[in-house]
């Protein structure tokens, strides 16, 4: 009970320290926000070109699939806002051999780099996926269960789980082939395909989007939830699923750390 | 004797780019596969013509327009602006000052010497792309293909000179990338990278012929796959290097004002 008191202390710690850097670039904080609402845009605009000729894609009506994409400006949020800062530093450390120090610290080292860094205006994805949520519910002409909601947000939970194991498994590799700001853009641009219902998508990239790298999981289950559509064994997967992939994370992340010799002597 | 030393020069350049691609190949690697995108709209697209098709595109429009989408991106990709962002904020931009070539020419052969490399790339692609479709799709018109070359350079040069004048920009502010990012998220959505710019609604898509955007993919990949009559294509190559010249311009006045505020750190 006390260490999970001393880690919510540090975690405390670290956010007051990303929030206080975050002050001194005022004209980031105002272009990010800007540049997120604006890319949220765009995310919406294939699903309005592609449902102009169309009443329904692959059994997803027009409000249904745009669930789908606000659940991907959700966790894109989540992803740019509290998982992909933390987790480039990480890549300069070990480039720099400045992964010494966080080592040093008395603390879980993958829990020290995984806080290291937050970036708070991320949260206006947050509520763009709220009013999009909105919208579609609206288009769809009724409100979503209570238990429909429940599932949702659980899944979301899980969903947050996943995206940080594949980050930590991404930055895992950091260790065997140093430069790794290509792998961040090589996992955001397969991450784009999760603004689509996974249906859609058939044979292979079906295959690997369900089992190797879960985008289904992520974005199509939580609408489906959302929609009252998705049955409770489905929820247990789901969990099972996503604390599978933290475990893989968690051991491929001690073996790495496990090899790792600093930069220079 | 300026112009003959820069030309002498620029064999052993290209030589050292290609070694340098080739050093780095596993990189190299990654970030061709991370312009995986046109597959995944190709998967969506095909998904959502298998009903009916939309507008002229069916199914097998779709997989010629999006594989044609992956060539193109692949041999007009310029990663510049982030290339200066470092060097300048590291002060490493020095080294190229010093060198009697104009930088923007060595930021160029970089990028262009590149090439080959992904060439191993698309021109397998290329050929999967013949196999599926047929020629049929493919444009006939030997006026076309020549236009096609052109649209290909202009494409390139439009990339590579909104990549370099935004990367001038971090003469002036801290860092630039944001506004890169800006820019691709724009970029995404009215090349045609995503959604052939065809499909959108008349009014987007005057003011879609008015943006450098579409020139960037949209351009070379229509002519390609024969979207267009010759007076079409002639006057769209026209827009396209009116915006060659545009950035162009943009790239040399913003390069001059920056220089003048660039300032070198370290001993």
């Amino acid at each position: 009970m006390k260490g999970v008191l001393r880690y919510l202390r540090l975690l405390g710690a670290q956010v007051r320290a990303s929030a206080l850097t975050l002050l001194q670039y005022r004209f980031d904080f105002i272009a990010e926000g800007l540049l997120e609402i604006l890319w949220a845009m765009t995310a919406l605009v294939p699903l309005f070109v592609v449902f102009r000729t169309r009443e329904s894609v692959a059994g997803w009506s027009f409000g249904e699939a745009l669930l789908v994409t606000g659940w991907f400006i959700l966790l894109q949020g989540i992803l740019d806002g509290a998982i992909n800062p933390s987790l480039t530093s990480v890549v300069e450390h070990i480039r720099t051999g400045t992964l010494d120090f966080v080592l040093l610290k008395p603390a879980d080292a993958q829990f020290l780099v995984s806080t290291a860094k937050f970036q708070p205006w991320r949260a206006t994805n947050i509520l763009t996926a709220g009013v999009v949520f909105v919208y579609a519910f609206h288009l769809l002409g009724r409100a979503p269960s209570l238990s429909g909601l429940l599932s949702s947000v659980f899944l979301l939970f899980t969903s947050t789980l996943l995206l940080y194991s594949i980050w930590i498994l991404t930055v895992s590799a950091a260790f065997y082939v140093v430069k790794i700001d290509n792998l961040s853009f090589l996992f955001s641009s397969i991450f784009d395909a999760a603004r689509w219902p996974s249906t859609i998508f058939r044979g292979v990239l079906s295959f690997i989007f369900t089992f190797v790298i879960p985008l289904a999981l992520m974005t199509t289950y939580p609408a489906l939830a959302m929609l009252g559509r998705l049955r409770g064994s489905t929820l247990l997967l789901a969990l099972a699923g996503s604390v599978l992939f933290a475990l893989l994370a968690r051991v491929v992340w001690l073996g790495s750390i496990g090899k790792y010799t600093s930069a220079s002597s | 004797m300026k112009l003959p030393a820069t030309a002498r020069a620029l064999p052993s350049l290209f030589k050292v780019g290609f070694a340098e691609a080739v050093a780095y190949r596993a990189e190299f690697l990654v970030w061709m596969f991370s312009t995986t995108m046109p597959l995944i709209m190709l998967a969506l697209w095909c998904a959502v013509a298998r009903d009916a098709p939309v507008e002229r595109f069916g199914q097998k429009e779709f997989v010629a327009y999006f594989l044609a989408t992956f060539i193109v991106r692949q041999l007009t990709g310029s990663w510049v602006a982030w290339e200066m962002n470092f060097e300048i904020r590291r002060g490493t931009l020095a080294l190229r000052l010093l060198r009697p070539i104009h930088p923007m020419l060595t930021f160029a052969v970089q990028n262009l010497s590149a090439q080959p490399l992904r060439l191993v790339v698309a021109l397998p692609m290329a050929a999967i792309w013949l196999g599926s479709v047929g020629a049929g799709q493919l444009s006939r018109d030997p006026v076309l293909w020549i236009a096609f070359g052109a649209a290909m350079l202009g494409s390139w040069l439009v990339t590579f000179l909104t990549s370099f004048a935004i990367g001038c920009l971090a003469f002036f502010m801290e860092s630039s990338i944001k506004i890169m990012e800006a820019w691709l998220t724009l970029f995404f959505v009215f090349s045609g990278y995503i959604i052939p710019v065809e499909l959108f609604p008349p009014a987007v898509r005057v003011v879609g012929d008015w943006l450098p955007f579409r020139y960037q993919i949209g351009l070379p990949v229509e002519l390609m796959t024969a979207a267009h009559d010759r007076q079409a294509a002639l006057a769209l190559l026209g827009g396209q290097w009116v915006w060659v010249s545009v950035m162009l311009g943009g790239a040399i006045l913003l390069w001059r004002r920056g220089l003048e505020r660039f300032a070198a750190y370290g001993g």
